[in-house]
């Protein structure tokens, strides 16, 4: 259909007017009549016996409605939260889930844990009697190290969690690949951390919970990426209300980055509490409590191994990873560093064996779950460091190693050594693109110069690669799963032609109201301006998966396709029938049907118009033009791409900036250049971000010592380069739309483009994340 | 709690209300006015979601009491545009995708259009330093860059 508006063009964002006027619906912005504060009184530490909560005296303040704790949680039977996904540790057993109480009654496990909620009639008169309940601590041993979280004299999370393991699991082949190390010429290897980081959205998590006496019914407005998920886990666990009984609202979204995949104790205890006391309650974290109890990311220390032949070839890779869980398992925590990690460690390359080990261990830390690329950031930082540390023990140009063990475009569908099996790519096509565009060729003059100006200049890669899509459900249910992963979408048209999409996709930012209407107007020609999307609503939407893992455009872009499909489908009927024609003579093209041969033809919107008002209508065919597709993937789909980063470090300083950032990623087939840059850009920022400045610290007693804005390093403007982002596409053979999505992959490529390009510049084989000044300024001072 | 009535300025109309002495500006303008375009994004005022002007001036309305206010004249991401007219820096904004989710958007606009008046063709250096105030998670501050530069243009083409 039209190029300005269909698939393949920059359109501008329709949710935009909204957003640049200040007239954006986020949640903080919703009041319901008759509304209520409400605020948590969280523990100050990281591990204590809860010996007593005395409520009296803020009861009693001004405005006060209720004080409720988790005794009253107990007494009304509401359950505790969930994790999703049993991973299987190596001797069969089932991953320990211990019981995680929306308000902890008996036991604090981490600064942040909520005890009580406190209501009232303002914010303000919520938070002044929050800090009069007297709650009595004590105070008991924490274990924050993740590194000996599992060893002997740890202190236990969990009385029922020996040894604070979540599970102890494994992939790929031991033997094969203790065999490839057998016979391997060389072996690089590397102890490195996966630096914890707080998520970060800009709009901090809140919720209002409603009750309906009327109905016996139950409004949550909430915070989340994925409000079906959010029904399900509060009906059918922690027993809030039958799924007819309750509605999930999730308006416009401040950003999620993964933050607000997740069913949190504090809309668990405000949809619980608006019929607890009989009005509506409203809760909106700031950000001090976002970085105390938003899941964070990452947490991994890990030991790498890789063997090559005399010829850099890969032989095989061993990695052994403990990975830390928090104090409680979140969501989907604990499919993040197995399922999302483990089979990730082919990368882009033919690597003969692996072997990886993963070890979940609890600690008195907040919980930890998916950020923006879970699991996936984390074993491309694993390959892609261990490769340039290999290059430097064999002195082999970087690029030109990883070129050498590059599955070749011929070679698809490749199966992995780790149960994935990669549908398409160019890896060698990227690379050399990103290469071009970084003129990597001149980069030894550019060194040259910086030296001039007594600065270190280096450069460093990432050839990435992410499983996105997620997931065929098979596949994921095999693997331990609760929930399947496949999307819905329903296209409504209208009378006078305009469409209205439901669709379980949401955006927190994406731009889906966009790129879904050039995905129907490409296809029926509807236009663009009269198409609205609607998401985030349970009573509106079908039942859907949501947003995270890249998954809205390759899942439910799709599902949206194929409805789209099932429309043309039955216009097909009408227009052969007003045509006097045989379906069969009948084509669909540019929203229009036509008689094969012939000037007949009538339009889409006119057979819309005829299935509103059958007047003159196939027999036995149903009235309106109305259809729902879901859609459940065949296969992960498999962005992958370069990524090159040149940093200048000034030696004085260890201060380092990263002075050029080149990319050249495939997505398959794209719908919106211009949001997918973006999504780009923003995901490499905040790659460069984990690697230069983030990084969430604890002292020993479990405090939080980066909990505002004050103390831990957000990426700004003056953080970075322009950056130079292009494409190339494979197409992906096993959806309609031939996409792969595009949201994480900048954070999963950035972080080893810019450590090693610190290690280039540094001339050593490691610098930890963050690599703050200080730690760049003691690797250049060793 | 003592309450006490403040008038100001908003976007051009006088406005008054009951607030505590304790009542930030960011909260005036949204719980009693329901001007919710103005953000909130963090407690130590570091992210600049909550960027408004006070006489012309950006300033982050969670760091000023609304009793601060009284008789200032205040405008919010609400007054920049002229009824569904986008104001050119708006305008570059959406032409260039310098938003995503939108959130820190608001700020940044505020933020960009003091900018402006105080180097009114700023470089992209310029343009980055001058955003230390304003965080973004989103689109890692590319395209607001670019959106500002062209935001700026438009603004000297249109004087």
């Amino acid at each position: 259909m039209g190029a300005e508006f269909g698939i393949g063009a920059s359109v501008k964002r329709k949710e935009d007017f909204r957003f640049v006027t200040g007239r954006g619906n986020y949640l903080d912005d919703i009041n319901r009549p008759g509304q209520a504060y409400g605020y948590f009184v969280r523990s100050p530490y990281a591990h204590a016996k809860i010996a007593g909560i005395d409520a009296k005296k803020a009861s009693k303040m001004p405005g006060v409605v209720r004080v409720l704790t988790g005794a009253d949680l107990e007494a009304d039977k509401i359950g505790g939260l969930i994790c999703g996904w049993n991973v299987k540790s190596k001797d069969g057993t089932d991953t320990r889930m211990p019981k995680h109480p929306a308000l902890a009654s008996d036991t604090v496990r981490y600064v942040g844990d909520a005890i009580a909620l406190v209501v009232a009639e303002t914010y303000a008169q919520a938070r002044d009697a929050a800090e009069a309940v007297k709650v009595k601590y004590d105070v008991l041993p924490a274990q924050i190290d993740v590194s000996k979280a599992d060893k002997k004299g740890a202190a236990i999370v969990h009385a029922d969690v020996r040894r604070n393991m979540a599970y102890d699991w494994e992939i790929g082949d031991k033997k094969a690949t203790d065999a490839a190390f057998a016979k391997a010429a060389h072996v690089a290897k590397l102890d490195l951390v996966n630096n914890r980081v707080a998520p970060n959205a800009m709009e901090p998590r809140a919720a209002i919970g409603e009750y309906s006496a009327s109905d016996d019914s139950f409004t949550l407005y909430t915070t989340s990426q994925n409000p079906h998920v959010a029904r399900l886990v509060l009906s059918a666990f922690v027993q809030i209300a039958p799924e007819h009984k309750l509605r999930v609202v999730s308006p416009d979204m401040g950003g999620g980055f993964g933050s607000k995949i997740f069913i949190y104790p504090d809309e668990t205890a405000v949809i619980w509490a608006a019929k607890k006391v009989g009005r509506p309650v409203k809760w909106t974290s700031d950000r001090a409590e976002a970085f105390q109890t938003d899941c964070h990311g990452r947490d991994h220390v890990t030991h790498v191994e890789l063997a090559l032949d005399q010829g850099g070839k890969f032989l095989g890779l061993r990695v052994s990873t403990k990975a830390n869980m928090g104090a409680y398992l979140s969501t989907f925590a604990s499919c993040v560093p197995s399922y999302l990690y483990g089979t990730l460690l082919q990368g882009q390359y033919t690597t003969g064996a692996i072997h990886c080990e993963v070890k979940a261990v609890f600690t008195h830390t907040t919980p930890v779950d998916a950020v923006r690329g879970a699991g996936r950031p984390e074993a491309t930082y694993v390959i892609e460091r261990i490769i340039d540390v290999a290059a430097r023990d064999l002195k082999i140009d970087p690029a030109d190693l990883r070129r050498r063990n590059m599955i070749q475009p011929n070679a698809f569908p490749y199966q992995t050594q780790v149960a994935l099996q990669y549908d398409s790519g160019n890896y060698p096509a990227a690379l050399t693109k990103a290469l071009e565009i970084a003129d990597y060729k001149g980069f030894a003059q550019r060194r040259d110069e910086a030296k001039r100006r007594g600065k270190l200049r280096g450069i460093g890669l990432s050839s990435y690669i992410e499983a996105c899509g997620i997931a065929p459900s098979a596949v994921v249910g095999a693997l331990g799963c609760g929930v399947g992963l496949y999307e819905g979408a329903t296209v409504r048209m209208n009378p006078t032609g305009s469409a209205i999409v439901y669709i379980g996709s949401h955006s927190h930012g994406q731009g889906h109201e966009t790129t879904f209407s050039q995905v129907v107007h490409e296809r029926l020609g509807v236009p663009f301006e009269q198409i609205e999307i609607v998401h985030g609503d349970t009573g509106k939407i079908p039942f859907g998966m949501g947003t995270y893992g890249s998954r809205s455009i390759a899942v439910g872009g799709v599902a949206l396709q194929n409805a789209v499909d099932k429309l043309i489908e039955k216009g097909r009927k009408i227009a052969a029938h007003k045509l006097e024609v045989a379906e069969s003579d009948i084509q669909f093209k540019d929203g229009t049907y036509s008689v094969v041969g012939t000037d007949k033809k009538t339009s889409f919107a006119e057979v819309t118009f005829a299935a509103y008002v059958p007047h003159n209508y196939p027999a036995g065919l149903e009235p309106g033009m109305e259809a729902t597709a879901f859609y459940d993937p065949a296969n992960f789909t498999f962005p992958a791409g370069t990524h090159v980063c040149e940093v200048e470090v000034d030696p004085d300083t260890g201060g380092v900036e990263v002075v050029k950032w080149s990319a050249c990623d495939d997505f398959g087939r794209i719908i919106n250049p211009m949001i997918v840059e973006g999504q780009v850009h923003g995901g490499i920022a905040h790659g460069i971000g984990q690697a230069l400045l983030e990084g969430c610290v604890y002292d020993k007693s479990g405090q939080l010592l980066t909990a505002s804005y004050m103390d831990y390093a957000m990426p700004r403007a003056d953080n970075f380069p322009t950056i130079k982002v292009d494409t190339i596409q494979t197409p992906c053979p096993h959806n309609a739309l031939g996409v792969k999505g595009c949201g994480e992959a900048g954070a999963i490529a950035a972080p080893p483009a810019v450590v090693n390009a610190i290690a280039n510049a540094l001339n050593v084989k490691h610098v930890e994340m963050p690599a703050t000044a200080e730690r760049v300024w003691q690797a250049l001072n060793a | 709690m003592a309450t006490h009535k403040v008038t100001m300025k908003v976007n051009g109309k006088a406005v008054s209300g009951e607030v505590e002495s304790r009542t930030l500006l960011v909260h005036f303008l949204r719980e009693t006015l329901r001007l919710t375009g103005t953000h909130v994004g963090c407690d130590t005022s570091q992210c600049g979601a909550c960027t408004v002007h006070m006489n012309g001036e950006s300033v982050k309305s969670c760091s000023l009491f609304a009793v601060q206010c009284e008789g200032q004249d205040i405008q919010t991401i609400e007054g920049v545009a002229t009824g569904d007219q986008l104001h050119p820096m708006q305008q570059a904004f959406k032409d260039n995708h310098g938003l995503q989710c939108g959130y820190c958007t608001p700020g940044m606009i505020m933020t960009a259009l003091d900018m402006v008046r105080r180097i009114p063709s700023p470089s992209e250096q310029e343009i980055r330093k001058n955003l230390e105030g304003n965080m973004c998670r989103c689109t890692g501050y590319h395209n607001i860059v670019k959106s500002i530069a062209a935001g700026a243009k438009a603004m000297a083409g249109a004087r």
